[in-house]
């Protein structure tokens, strides 16, 4: 069967660092994909040149047997890779009902002129749009906080904010960069849990994450990079016994 | 029950007593001098300006210190194609869409190659480009004459429908209309118009698009939102409107000269939006009409004032001006510093503070 996602021979320089080399994988439908490895190994910039917002120097992306070549970030949320950030970036001054409904703009069609006619269509479009976005934020479990501005949430429902944000794209993958960094262990517990229900709905992840408990639980299959380069693929247990993991993380021991 | 309908009622009332205060002000104006007419004339005019710069600075955020320009290029269009410099003399109802148009096309001409530009940088492209065209305008009387130069282009036509010329006076319905109550009417409903447009583009889905922009413009783009046309939309829609106000100024005029363009109006239209409260559309209107008023305010009462006093004028109004002009941006920068009526955005933010133990 096709993967949902395959990357081949990524190869990424920025200056005299090489952030990536060669770096392949794929990701199967339906599947958690975890993206670990020590810090500065080039996580973020392989989530940068999949989501096209640092063009990769060579190597391919594909979605769903279609290439994403030099598309532009817009063009691949559009194309259905929807992502979070590591440092959170929420519309601060919107609310987050508003932000979600920013994320209906992908798949909504109302243009200048249907706004300024305010047609039936446009009407009925912004509608959805807002019972959408509302349901979004239950779904994330955030909907009491729903005219409150981004900006004054609590740190753990800016994280489910962001993600009700990029559901709303109607991701076929979502990307997440450490959705649980600085949450405490029940607050990872529910996200986990979230997870795992935006899985069985039908999206397939890809999460960067360094809280190793949680990825050893929740992924299918993690990628782990050092240096830029891939060193190990595969089912986290065999992955987490590799010795060339397990040098990356604690370094290699002396003879 | 009697108490929600009235609720519901009350805003329409009020409106009706807003909409007859502004039928009859113009009359009311006209008893005081006619200057006062055209002085409204103009602080509508300017409203006009700051609801068009509003979409690109106040929704969209991409700070344009050189808005006049499509000002201009409207102004220029309308006398161009109606006055004596061609002999053309084309409808007022032709041009003006067309200024409309023209002043579109140069708005993404600026916008195009500012795309990637933010904040400061922008700023200084956008007042370079308020510049070249002033100074196109003023120097394109050679080597063939276009924009007759510093001299500006005078006997500009006043709109005309049929016999109705809004630039003479006549009887109707037993009152005196001049010329500028006549205006006064055709401004108001195009700010109507204005208004109404840009309400609906705020809380519409490109409306929404140019606030992500101005928020997080890299999270936008992972939004899915093509920020390249949002923000050439932008500067699109504001230079419209910005030419059509040009057209009205030039036939209200009847002359304009590059002078009425300087790099000052741009700067004074972005006050009124920064005064009244960017984004927030009663904010900006009220922001213009203050800038427009007070000065003139200031000058008929200046003046007779000192002379009363001390039997000769001592400071110029337009040292007083400037003198309260610049005390008032520095008071709102200190106390609201989101303008006099900020936006939504920022009274919501407010209104949580209240609400929360």
């Amino acid at each position: 069967m096709q993967p949902l996602l395959r990357a081949s021979d990524i190869n990424k320089r920025f200056g005299g660092l090489q952030a990536l080399s060669n770096v392949s994988f794929s990701i199967a439908a339906g599947q958690i994909y975890g993206l670990i490895g020590p810090n500065g190994a080039g996580k973020t910039t392989l989530f940068n040149v999949i989501t096209g917002m640092t063009p990769a120097d060579a190597g391919t992306v594909m979605l769903d047997g279609r290439e994403l070549g030099q598309l532009k970030p817009h063009a691949i949320a559009q194309a259905g890779i929807a992502r979070t950030f590591q440092n959170i970036r929420l519309f601060a001054n919107l609310t987050a009902l508003e932000n979600v409904m920013v994320g209906r703009h992908a798949r909504t069609r109302a243009g200048l002129l249907q706004a300024i006619m305010r047609t039936s269509g446009q009407r009925a479009e912004e509608a959805e749009i807002e019972a959408r976005a509302f349901e979004l934020l239950r779904y994330v479990g955030i909907e009491a906080r729903v005219n409150e501005l981004a900006r004054n949430l609590p740190y753990g429902d800016q994280r489910r904010l962001e993600i009700a944000r990029a559901l709303a794209t109607e991701p076929k993958l979502l990307a997440l960069d450490e959705p649980a960094a600085g949450m405490n262990p029940t607050e990872t517990g529910e996200l986990r849990t979230l997870l795992e229900r935006i899985r069985s709905d039908g999206v397939t992840l890809f999460l960067i994450e360094h809280d190793m408990r949680l990825m050893m639980r929740l992924c299918d299959r993690v990628l782990v990079l050092d240096f830029g380069r891939a060193i190990a693929e595969g089912p986290p247990r065999e992955v987490q016994q590799d010795p060339a993991v397990v040098a990356a993380y604690l370094g290699t021991p002396t003879p | 029950m009697m108490k929600l309908d009235l609720s519901a009622r009350l805003p329409w009332i009020g409106i009706v007593l807003v909409a007859l205060a502004l039928a009859v002000l113009p009359f009311a104006l006209a008893g005081i001098g006619t200057t006062w007419v055209r002085i409204t004339n103009l602080a509508l005019l300017f409203a006009l300006l700051a609801l068009g710069l509003n979409i690109v600075v106040g929704f969209a955020g991409l700070l344009d210190l050189g808005y006049i320009a499509f000002y201009a290029v409207g102004a220029y269009v309308y006398a161009l194609l109606a006055s004596p410099q061609f002999g053309l003399h084309l409808p007022f109802w032709a041009i003006i869409p067309l200024g409309a148009l023209v002043a579109c096309i140069f708005g993404v001409l600026l916008g195009a190659p500012t795309l990637k530009l933010r904040g400061d940088y922008l700023a200084i492209v956008t007042l370079g480009f308020g510049e070249i065209i002033r100074i196109f305008l003023n120097n394109l009387s050679q080597p063939v004459n276009i924009t007759n130069g510093p001299q500006g282009i005078s006997r500009i036509d006043s709109f005309r429908l049929g016999d109705f010329d809004f630039g003479k006076s006549e009887m109707l319905f037993g009152l005196n209309f001049s010329g500028p109550i006549k205006y006064y009417y055709l401004l108001l409903l195009v700010l109507i118009v204005i208004i109404v447009v840009n309400m609906r583009l705020q809380h519409s889905r490109i409306g929404r698009a140019w606030e992500a922009i101005r928020e997080d413009e890299v999270a936008a783009r992972a939004m899915g939102i093509d920020t390249t046309r949002m923000k050439l939309l932008a500067f699109a829609m504001g230079a419209s409107f910005g030419g059509i106000a040009g057209g009205i100024f030039s036939s209200m005029q009847g002359f304009i000269s590059p002078e009425s363009f300087v790099l000052v109006e741009s700067i004074m239209v972005l006050a009124m939006v920064v005064l009244g409260g960017m984004g927030n559309i009663w904010g900006v209107i009220l922001g213009a009409l203050l800038l427009s008023f007070v000065p003139e305010l200031l000058r008929h009462t200046i003046e007779p004032l000192q002379r009363s006093l001390f039997g000769r004028s001592i400071v110029e109004p337009e040292v007083v001006r400037m003198l309260l002009f610049g005390l008032a941006l520095v008071l709102m920068m200190l106390y609201r510093p989101a303008g006099l009526l900020p936006s939504a955005v920022r009274r919501r933010e407010l209104a949580r503070k209240s609400v929360e133990p």
